[in-house]
């Protein structure tokens, strides 16, 4: 790990004035920095905090939480060509994959005490990692890495779990003309929050399939950041989020082409279910996508979609495109938010089919073409299962 | 036989200076092996008449009765009510994005049937069904109304009215917005529907065009929210000649 604090200056100063008195305009200039003392404690207006409701954060943005808890890393199905390391902070690999770029990420960074490091070369079975929250009331910081070897072709499932506050970071690290197709779910507890920092950083020619699945938990943030280091890289994120009452669910997303003929392709969907009497369903998106000066013949699309299907639901969403260079081969983002609404309700009632059963079809339809990419068919009948649980819990 | 029974049907509706009466007092019996056709100018009520029988929430019933077969309709639910027997091809069917054609009419098949259809036979009932009316086989996997034209709409009603072989179909202007050639393939849909079984049809129209080919045992003139006149199937000509004037809704008549 290095104590290196990337762009001190001019940048440091100006995170540390506050980053939504003075908004940083471009993603390209965001500040990063491996120092939790480097960020403004935030509070709540800057521009990437304004979504997060931060009295929920449990302490982890303001160095309230104690973060002595322990959050256990399980790997399971490590045969052949994988290999599992628990490693000290020094550990020269750390970092490789990104920089913090938040006060909650350098706050895991700056508390972990042990790094889970997991080296793919090759493995013909699915190797699954449980993440556990540290209990309820505790908070913790984590911290993981996956890597492959050049060339190496692996599939991993990074499932969450358990209760309690977890501030972590997830490095990613993909070797040139790697491919690594990655299943992250946030099956949370009531109670748990989550605040993560992803970062995946693409060697030359490497392929990256991320399905993330966010179902439980009180507040969960995620902020992916994917780098590509040589050209050739190709990464597909697609995700979604079912928030039923009172839950925030937040998915901030960096895309940053630096490289020529790389390609990116974002598409997650959210659907929202609140209740009257606690607070609104909550699902953010930020969708930023850079293309630089240098990254010629670029190909990017990023889209997300909303399905608000109650009163009482809010879905924030903000794709944003900042293309540097005029020579690229393609560009798009898009956003949409519908609404489930009483005359569809009325219109498949109206075929004889019942209330829940209307609202669940729309749902799987709404989903399934995030789902059918989990070529995993065990995990994408648990996960199905798990989202008819959310629909019967919340009453649909 | 089936039979459903309007009596004295009072319906309202909340508009912004308090609830509005739009039926007043609707007395109609459709049985089986009848077609019933309303004609009626614009916002006279034909419309809330065929979503008051279907259940829906933005009519508040003020008074009266409809039975089916002698059971309460109007304290069923709106998809009991269709289970039961009831179906309304609606004047402007609802788009619903994420759910296709295929996975809606096969949940409609299962809860109107009470079991979901055998995958085969279902599979070639459907083909069978939208080929009939002249309907793409890639409609299937579109999403349910979503971007389809008017007339593609109107085909995917009768297309459900198909499948589902209700007691009693309400259609609503189903001939609006069709062309000729259309309005051809969807008439023979209805009449298929009809011959099929002992069923009663409702049919909303402001045009004699439809009757050409489904021809009415009873026409009902419907104004101010009421039935104001019925007769035979020669009274939807006189009131393609005439209009509404003598029944006081001359300014308002349908063109
Ligand atoms: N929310 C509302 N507030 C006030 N008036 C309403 C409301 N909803 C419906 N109406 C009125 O109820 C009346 C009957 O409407 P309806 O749709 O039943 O007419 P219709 O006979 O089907 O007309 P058309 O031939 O144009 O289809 C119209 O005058 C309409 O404006
Ligand atoms: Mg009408």
């Amino acid at each position: 790990m290095t104590d290196v604090v990337s762009g001190l200056a001019p940048e440091l100063a100006g995170a540390n004035r506050g980053a939504g008195l003075v908004p940083v305009a471009s993603a390209g200039e965001r500040f990063t920095s491996f120092d939790v003392d480097a960020f403004e404690v935030p509070g709540g207006r800057e521009e990437n905090w304004r979504f997060t409701p931060m009295k929920r954060l449990r302490g982890l943005h303001d160095g309230s939480a104690a973060l002595d808890g322990t959050a256990a890393v399980e790997v399971a199905g490590a045969g052949e060509g994988v290999t599992v390391e628990t490693v000290g902070r020094d550990d020269a690999r750390l970092g490789e994959g990104g920089t913090p770029a938040d006060r909650i990420a350098a706050a895991a960074w700056s508390a972990f005490r042990e790094a889970t490091v997991v080296t793919l070369d090759g493995t013909p079975e699915p190797v699954t990692i449980t993440v556990a929250g540290p209990g309820e009331g505790a908070t913790a910081a984590s911290h993981l890495q996956l890597r492959t070897k050049p060339h190496a072709e692996a599939t991993v499932v990074l499932e969450h779990r358990g209760s309690g506050a977890l501030a972590d970071n997830l490095e990613v690290v993909l070797a040139d003309g790697s491919r690594l197709t990655l299943v992250v779910t946030e099956e949370w507890a009531d109670d748990a929050v989550h605040v993560g920092a992803q970062h995946f950083s693409l060697g030359r020619d490497a392929t990256l399939r991320v399905t993330s699945v966010a179902l439980g938990g009180d507040l969960v943030r995620i902020s992916p950041t994917v780098s590509y280091r040589g050209p050739g890289g190709d990464a597909e994120l697609v995700g979604l989020g079912y928030a039923d009452a009172g839950q925030h669910l937040e998915q901030r997303l960096l895309v940053d082409h630096a490289v020529p003929n790389c390609t990116s392709n974002v598409l997650y969907k959210n659907a929202l279910q609140g209740k009257e009497g606690v607070p609104d369903a909550h699902t953010v998106w930020i969708g930023d996508v850079l293309i630089r000066a240098a990254a010629e013949n670029t190909q990017t699309f990023e889209f997300n979609r909303n399905l608000v299907l109650t009163q009482h639901a809010r879905a924030d969403s903000v794709p944003n495109l900042e293309i540097e260079t005029g020579e690229i081969a393609g560009a798009g983002h898009a956003s949409a938010t519908g609404r489930f609404d009483d005359e569809q309700l009325f219109y498949l009632q109206s075929r004889g089919i019942p209330e829940d059963v209307a609202r669940r079809l729309v749902v799987r339809g709404f989903f399934g073409e995030i789902l059918s990419r989990i070529t995993l068919p065990e995990l994408r009948e648990r996960l199905e299962a798990a989202i008819e649980a959310e629909l019967a819990v919340t009453g649909a | 036989m089936s039979t459903l029974e309007i009596k004295d049907l009072h319906v309202s509706v909340a508009a912004e200076d308090g609830a509005k009466e739009i039926l007043r007092g609707v007395d109609l019996t459709i049985r089986g092996g009848e077609t019933h056709a309303i004609m009626g100018p614009n916002g006279s009520g034909k419309s809330t008449l065929a979503y008051a029988i279907a259940g829906h929430p933005k009519y508040e019933i003020t008074g009266g009765e409809v039975l089916l077969d002698g059971e309460d309709v109007l304290a069923m639910s709106v998809d009991e009510r269709a289970r039961a027997g009831l179906f309304l091809a609606m004047q402007y069917p609802v788009e619903v994005p994420g759910v296709s054609m295929a996975n809606f009419l096969r949940s409609a098949a299962t809860a109107v049937r009470g079991e979901a259809p055998k995958l085969r036979t279902w599979v070639k009932e459907v083909k069978g069904a939208m080929s009939e009316l002249d309907i793409d086989p890639d409609f299937a996997d579109r999403s349910v109304n979503e971007g389809f034209s008017g007339g593609e709409k109107k085909r995917h009603e009768v297309l459900q009215l198909s499948l589902l072989k209700p007691k009693i179909a309400v259609l609503d202007e189903t001939d609006s917005g069709l062309d000729v050639d259309a309005l051809r393939v969807v008439s023979q849909g209805v009449n298929r529907y009809r011959a099929a079984g002992d069923v009663g049809v409702l049919l909303i129209t402001h045009y004699t065009r439809i009757l050409k080919y489904i021809t009415p045992d009873v026409v009902h003139v419907f104004a101010g929210g009421r039935i104001v006149e019925s007769g035979g199937a020669d009274l939807a000509n006189e009131l393609e000649e005439n209009g509404y004037v003598k029944y006081g809704a001359g300014a308002e008549a349908a063109s």
